[in-house]
């Protein structure tokens, strides 16, 4: 078992502001529409990057700063782990079709925001952040990846961990290979010992054990579509302030079960 | 440090070296570089590549068909090098295949094929053609699958993609992974392939060099790309028996730019030091250093002032880029790999192609091969976002 704690949140998905927005209707207290996403952006960046940044990093980043700012810890003192499985198709939408093009000419801009990595490099400059940063993608597993690269990184580094999980629609044609979901983004700020406002979480993995769903139809859909709402049932877990056990798939029989100890 | 480090028990390479870590350390050591004028499909820009030859001609095996495209091409290429798919049979054997986990660093992975699929638009409907298959070429967690299922493995499994760093950190998650109790051992790698984003997108910003890279150079001009893959089995060391050992990794932030490297080499030399600090050792331990050096003006500069921060001007630098060109998210492995065969066969490769050392930079970086008993080597690399990563490996006994 490897034990940790979370000490804040953050969420952006549609018809979901915020992660104090989200609460009663993750704990099935509320009726959930689904309906717009918030538009999303920094507060963080200056204004020079903010022109910049990809739709699907705009996501993060308020995630994480949302979830940052209910911290009782440092913006810059905080490692990161980003977990994306499709990255920003936008971006290899526009490159692929300039390469396409006679004369190739590929935006310098563009170019640099393609890395997978791009989030990551714009919460660093936002945050004023020198912390190791790592992104990781497992296809629909991307977000189990990333808590298990949190998890195992602040149990053996003994430091806090900022994960942030976000899957943003491809435009077509790529759409059409990728398939359709709405954008979801959460941030949850992780660390190895407790905090005046942290919950208890441990961890281990199992194999071939029934997964349990969401019960909302619509955010049903949403875990089962895109990569970064796999948490779902994890996130509704501990929004009904109740302790409990969910499985999260991986890939191939591989699962994560995580329990949420409430005192 | 060294009694709970993990060892490096099985490795491969292919890059334009050669096929094969000892083929690859062959090269190394006779002096026979591998980079040409490009000649990378109908790609027309100025400039030199490092290409692996009849990569075309090695389709992914029948089982696995839905990931063949050149970077899984490459991968496999790696993985039937060096009996080190043989190796892996035996690590599955030995910890079961839940147990062992599997970490492939990529930058672009099979993204080649989503560019090929844009020419073939459909004209009428806009749609890409039928047979593409995005998650097993273009998704970043391709390669990754790939290598897990063609080596049989079903314990924890991703990508990590920060650019280029993308396979210096593999070796740092899998180290956490084992240490964490996720898993027993670890199948590490990195692949990259030459695709038209990276030659394009690098010459757009002014990186790409027209001729042979020369790390540390006065006259140096920019980078050449590469492709290449390669693997490593990180397990825990048995008993007291001698090996190489994943030392120390560091990594870090530049939170400066996206594609620019701190003037300074801030986030570099916190790499660095970070390494050092978790292997208990000081600068002076360090054989020598395999420098990220890319031959861009900008990344050697900050580089050499993030070197001399740490290590002064006293520890022997190479850079291997000159040999194999940017690698790209395989970068990482690659090198490591090279210090591995530096640690085995007691020489330092030299940096090859430069000649006028810039008089406004300081590391000691070696221009020849040079015969030395190597124990120790720091090696670098950095990557777009700022991603630093600084892995150190040495000999234990």
């Amino acid at each position: 078992m490897n034990f940790f704690h979370v000490d804040a949140l953050g969420l952006a998905g549609p018809g979901m502001a915020s992660w104090q927005d989200s609460i009663a209707v993750l704990a099935g207290k509320g009726t959930y529409r689904s309906g717009d996403c918030p538009r999303c952006t920094s507060t963080l960046l200056p204004a020079n990057e903010r022109r910049r940044v990809p739709a699907s990093a705009r996501m993060a980043l308020q995630v994480a700063e949302e979830a940052m700012a209910r911290s009782t810890l440092d913006i810059d003192s905080v490692c990161s782990v980003f977990a994306t499985c499709h990255g920003d198709a936008e971006i290899i939408d526009k490159i692929c079709v300039a390469l396409a093009e006679p004369e190739r000419s590929v935006s310098p801009t563009q170019f640099h925001n393609s890395v997978h990595n791009a989030a990551a490099g714009y919460w660093a400059i936002a945050a004023h952040s020198p912390m190791p940063s790592t992104t990781v993608s497992a296809y629909h597993a991307s977000f189990v990846a990333g808590l298990m690269e949190a998890v195992a990184q602040l149990r053996v580094e003994a430091r806090p961990v900022l994960l942030v999980a976000y899957d943003y629609p491809a435009p077509e044609p790529l759409a059409a290979s990728v398939g359709a979901y709405l954008p979801f983004a959460v941030a949850m700020v992780l660390t190895p010992d407790a905090t005046p406002q942290s919950t208890r979480l441990a961890l281990e993995t199992v194999s071939h054990q029934p997964v349990e769903g969401m019960h909302c139809g619509e955010l049903e859909r949403l875990r089962v579509s895109n990569p970064a709402a796999s948490g779902l049932p994890l996130l509704r877990v501990l929004a009904t302030g109740a302790s409990g056990r969910v499985l999260l798939p991986h890939v191939n029989g591989l699962q994560l079960a995580v329990n949420v100890e409430m005192e | 440090m060294a009694a709970d480090a993990l060892i490096i028990s099985a490795c491969t390479l292919v890059n334009a070296l050669g096929r094969g870590a000892q083929a690859c350390f062959d090269a190394l050591e006779q002096s026979r570089g591998g980079l040409r004028p490009c000649d990378f499909g109908d790609a027309d820009i100025d400039t030199w590549i490092g290409r692996v030859d009849g990569l075309e001609d090695e389709p992914v095996v029948a089982g696995l068909s839905s990931f063949d495209c050149r970077n899984n091409q490459l991968a496999q290429l790696a993985l039937g090098q060096d009996t080190f798919a043989e190796r892996v049979a035996e690590v599955r054997g030995r910890y079961g295949a839940a147990r062992v986990g599997v970490f492939v660093g990529t930058s672009t992975s099979g993204v080649l094929q989503t560019e090929l699929a844009y020419r073939h638009r459909d004209p009428v409907s806009g749609a890409l053609p039928a047979d593409f298959s995005y998650f097993g070429t273009q998704n970043a967690m391709s390669p990754a699958e790939f290598t897990r299922q063609f080596l049989s493995l079903e314990g924890p499994v991703m990508s990590v993609s920060t650019a280029c760093s993308s396979s210096a950190k593999v070796f740092a998650s899998a180290y956490r992974h084992i240490k964490a109790g996720l898993c027993d051992a670890a199948v590490v790698g990195g692949v990259d392939s030459l695709c038209f984003s990276t030659l394009y997108g690098f010459n757009s910003l002014g990186l790409v060099s027209d001729r042979p890279c020369r790390p540390w150079d006065a006259e140096r001009s920019g980078m050449n790309i590469g492709e290449g893959a390669g693997f490593a089995v990180l397990e825990k060391r048995v008993g007291d028996a001698p090996g190489v050992a994943l030392l120390g990794y560091g990594e870090s932030s530049d939170a400066y730019h996206m594609s620019s490297p701190h003037p300074e080499g801030a986030g570099a030399a916190a790499a660095m030091a970070s390494a050092l600090t978790m292997a208990g050792l000081t600068a002076d331990a360090v054989g020598y250093i395999n420098l990220h050096g890319t031959g861009t003006r900008a990344n050697d500069a900050s580089e050499d002032r993030a070197v001399m921060q740490v290590f002064g001007s006293g520890t022997a630098c190479t850079a291997t880029k000159g040999w194999t060109g940017h690698t790209l998210g395989a970068a990482g492995v690659t090198e490591i790999l090279f210090a591995l065969g530096s640690i085995e066969r007691d020489f330092i490769p030299g940096t090859m192609n430069s000649e006028h050392l810039d008089p406004a930079l300081s590391a000691d970086v070696l221009l020849q091969n040079r015969s030395a008993p190597v124990s120790c080597v720091l090696s670098n690399s950095f990557g777009f976002g700022g991603s630093n990563c600084s892995l150190l490996l040495g000999a234990v006994s």
